[in-house]
């Protein structure tokens, strides 16, 4: 009896001892220690950061074919970790790794992650430190990072003003329309008197009326034009330290202005939200849409696509209201072993202007240098075939300008995915007003536990 | 002493080959189980990035269950279910009926067989995937009833409790009524030729076999049938939540009691959501405490019941 004591005793402590082991071993890889670890884990969902990088930073060696390990010249590997947007199905995982992180073994840490506008809010958060603020890497972004948009840092920093993350991206939105019913209605297609006649609001509803008489549509639906409302509220949706949603005024504005569209037939009744088949259908050749709100990305990746026409149909001038959409921010993650590292590949595709007009040129997104957009937009070898020979930047460098960024909040995803949603049967005439706004609350509560209340606008 | 310890016995063996099945039964199934159960008397959930509790507290997050749109969720996922078992379980009884019938002499049974099987085989998600994009609003089917005239404008089947109800309905029951047919296919095959052709001998036409032989014959199988649906229906999520987006539109009446525990898990609350699979559980309970009460009894003609009740009443008396 007693050698069994005493076996289970010593067992105990050989796996006690072994534990704090691991321990002391992954404490030992933090950010404090001078060497480098030989993994670098980037999490993402997508392969654009990869390519990115491949692009413009200067170690990298060679990619594996089937996109999933990026060796540097000094024999590093940096491992892409992608998981897919969708459903959130990216963030589940990296909360999951980062919940890990402190425990992890040094190459198993996240060294790397990336976050979109719509949750990034959720990472920089100042309590949960889960992205590292630039500053402790090295990187000063007054100056290092002197030649970004503003707005793009502000979206980066938590509640402190400190910046916890950076982009090469920059997401000024415009209006993308059809040459060809442009001509129809206005007997012009000029991007400049075209862009007169959508110039704000009101005008657009003038305008709006003169195309519905020709039997067109002026955007496929009221979610295409939510960006540019919800993008400009006064107040974050739940200020900091409360759990009441506060719902701004200019939502309620979208909702009110997206059902008097609707009844009056501006929109197409049949394309209830974005990214379905029924959407995308409305970008083909046989539409009678006549705009679209998009930013550079939008253009290329979901337009482009879409469009079973020739190209130089389509033409882009200014949006009725400045906007942003989206926008992939990288993080250097809280715990990195590699800080070094991850500090130079910040740097190399956020911080560099040679860097960053070889993506334009090679990606066509718009990046993060105001003086270098500037130049871009000058180029005529910008000019894009699919646009007609129009130079897209020179339209996006006003917008970008002049963009004010919305406060944000950990809760953004779900209120404007909920609300979308509660009110889209409200326009399509399933529900009344005051049952959508009950279903809203039904939905938010159920998805954010820790929401006590909801606040309407008188 | 000795003789009887040289005996060899096997049964050890019995428990050994069982045993990999106990084993992951109870890693992978009973500890959670106990664990969902715990956690329903915690308030446990993740707000952003950071983790709120464990804190106990109680029979709270059992009593906002019942005071939120659980029940519902109930009645939606009861009517959806509705919907689509009455069609399976008729069809699958007739079609059932005739393959079984040796005069009918239907040529190649088993290809049907196959056949009405196939749906089944495809993921639900898939499946509903799929309807999703046929009836949509510039989808397929609306598109062919346009040309040939039938409508107008575009129908909006998701549009409406109908549409959408009907279409949940429909999907469950081409998923399901081929494994109803074959299951009840093998409960009338098990019944005595003797019956029928002593039934045939009497001048019995088909419909008095059917109602007067098949269906009292097959009676346990087919309350097997109903309550297992029944267990299934409960579970209903992927269907609907694809075909609406998760959002169980319009209105909210096709939100399903899964797709509700499935919300709560998008914040990760353990707490109300092992609420709400306890509830789920005790209900699954009692409908296979029926199932059990089923398949066990030995007096499918009700006879004993009958008996012992005559009895009861006669003591009364």
């Amino acid at each position: 009896m007693k050698k069994r004591v005493i076996c289970v005793l010593l067992a105990a402590a050989v796996a006690a001892g072994s534990l704090a082991g691991c321990g002391g071993k992954s404490s030992d890889g933090g950010a404090s220690s001078g060497e480098e670890g030989k993994v670098i884990n980037v999490y993402s969902w997508n392969d654009e950061f990869r390519k990115r990088v491949e692009e413009v930073y200067p170690e990298v060696k060679e990619t594996s074919t089937d996109g999933t390990v990026t060796t540097l010249n000094d024999g590093t590997e940096i491992h892409w970790i992608i998981n897919p947007n969708e459903d959130g199905v990216y963030q589940q995982k990296l909360d999951e790794a980062l919940l890990r992180q402190a425990d992890a073994s040094a190459d198993d840490k996240v060294d790397i992650f990336l976050s979109e506008v719509d949750y990034v809010y959720k990472y920089t958060d100042a309590d949960a430190d889960v992205a590292m603020p630039l500053a402790d890497l090295g990187i000063d972004p007054n100056a290092d990072l002197a030649d970004q948009y503003e707005f793009t840092k502000v979206t980066a920093s938590d509640v402190n003003g400190v910046q916890r993350g950076s982009t090469w991206q920059c997401c000024p939105g415009l209006l993308v329309y059809r040459r060809d019913i442009a001509m129809d209605v206005f007997g012009t297609d000029d991007p400049e008197a075209i862009g007169e006649k959508v110039k704000d609001w009101d005008t657009l509803k003038a305008t709006a009326e003169e195309l519905k008489a020709k039997g067109y549509y002026t955007f496929a639906s009221y979610a295409d034009t939510f960006r540019l409302y919800g993008n400009s509220i006064e107040a974050p949706w739940v200020s900091p330290g409360e759990t009441t949603i506060k719902v701004d005024q200019k939502i309620m504005d979208w909702v009110e202005d997206s059902k008097e569209w609707l009844d009056a037939g501006y929109l197409d009744k049949n394309v209830k939200r974005q990214w379905v088949d029924d959407w995308n259908k409305t970008m083909g050749s046989s539409s009678n849409v006549f705009a679209f709100l998009f930013p550079a990305w939008g253009i290329d990746f979901t337009l482009k696509k879409n469009w079973d026409g020739e190209d130089g149909v389509w033409g882009v001038t200014n949006p009725p209201q400045e906007y942003n959409w989206g926008g992939s921010y990288v993080h250097a993650c809280t715990g990195t072993d590699n800080p070094e590292q991850v500090k130079d590949i910040i740097l190399a595709v956020t911080g560099n202007q040679e860097n960053l007009l070889k993506i334009s040129k090679e990606y066509l997104d718009y990046t993060n240098t105001k003086s270098g957009m500037q130049k871009v937009a000058e180029d005529s070898s910008y000019a894009s075939e699919f646009l007609g020979g129009q130079n897209a930047f020179q339209y996006f460098v006003p917008v970008a300008e002049s963009i004010q960024i919305a406060p944000l909040s950990a809760y953004d995803q779900g209120c404007v995915e909920l609300l979308q949603n509660s009110f889209s049967d409200y326009f399509q005439g399933a529900v009344d007003f005051d049952k959508a706004k009950e279903n809203f609350e039904t939905a938010i509560i159920e998805r954010y536990p820790d929401i006590t209340a909801i606040q309407w606008p008188e | 002493m000795k003789s009887r310890n040289k005996k060899i016995d096997y049964s050890k063996w019995g428990y050994f080959f069982i045993l990999p099945f106990f084993v992951s039964f109870f890693i992978f199934s009973f500890i959670p189980l106990l664990d969902t159960i715990r956690y329903s008397f915690f308030e446990y959930y993740r707000s952003g990035i950071k983790e709120v509790g464990p804190n106990f507290i109680g029979m709270e997050n059992y009593i906002s269950l019942l005071k939120s749109d659980m029940l519902k969720y109930a009645a939606n996922t009861l009517i959806l279910w509705i919907v689509g078992f009455i069609p399976q379980i008729v069809i699958a009884l007739v079609l059932a009926e005739w393959f079984v019938d040796a005069r009918l002499k239907i040529h190649g049974t088993q290809f049907f067989k196959v056949v009405i099987y196939l749906p089944n085989l495809i993921m639900a998600s898939a499946f509903a995937m799929l309807f999703f994009t046929m009836f949509s609003n510039n989808g397929p089917v609306n598109e062919i009833l346009l040309s040939i005239g039938l409508i107008k404008e575009p129908v909006d089947f998701l549009g409406s409790v109908f549409g959408t109800r009907s279409l949940v309905g429909l999907m469950n029951f081409l998923m399901w009524f081929g494994n109803s047919t074959i299951m009840l296919m093998a409960a009338i095959m098990g019944i005595s030729p003797d019956v029928f052709e002593a039934s045939d001998l009497d001048g019995c036409n088909s419909f008095q076999r059917f109602f007067y032989i098949t269906l009292p014959q097959i009676r346990p199988i087919l309350a097997y049938t109903l309550i297992t649906a029944i267990i299934g229906g409960l579970q209903m999520f992927d269907v609907p939540q694809i075909l609406t987006n998760g959002q169980g539109t319009p209105d909210r009446t096709s939100m399903t009691l899964i797709m509700f525990l499935n919300s709560h898990l998008k914040s990760r609350n353990y707490g109300m959501a092992g609420a709400l699979s306890v509830y789920l559980f005790i209900v699954s309970g009692i409908l296979c405490f029926f199932v059990y009460r089923i398949t066990n009894n030995d007096d499918p003609d009700g006879s004993k019941a009958a008996a012992k009740k005559a009895k009861k009443q006669s003591r009364r008396g």
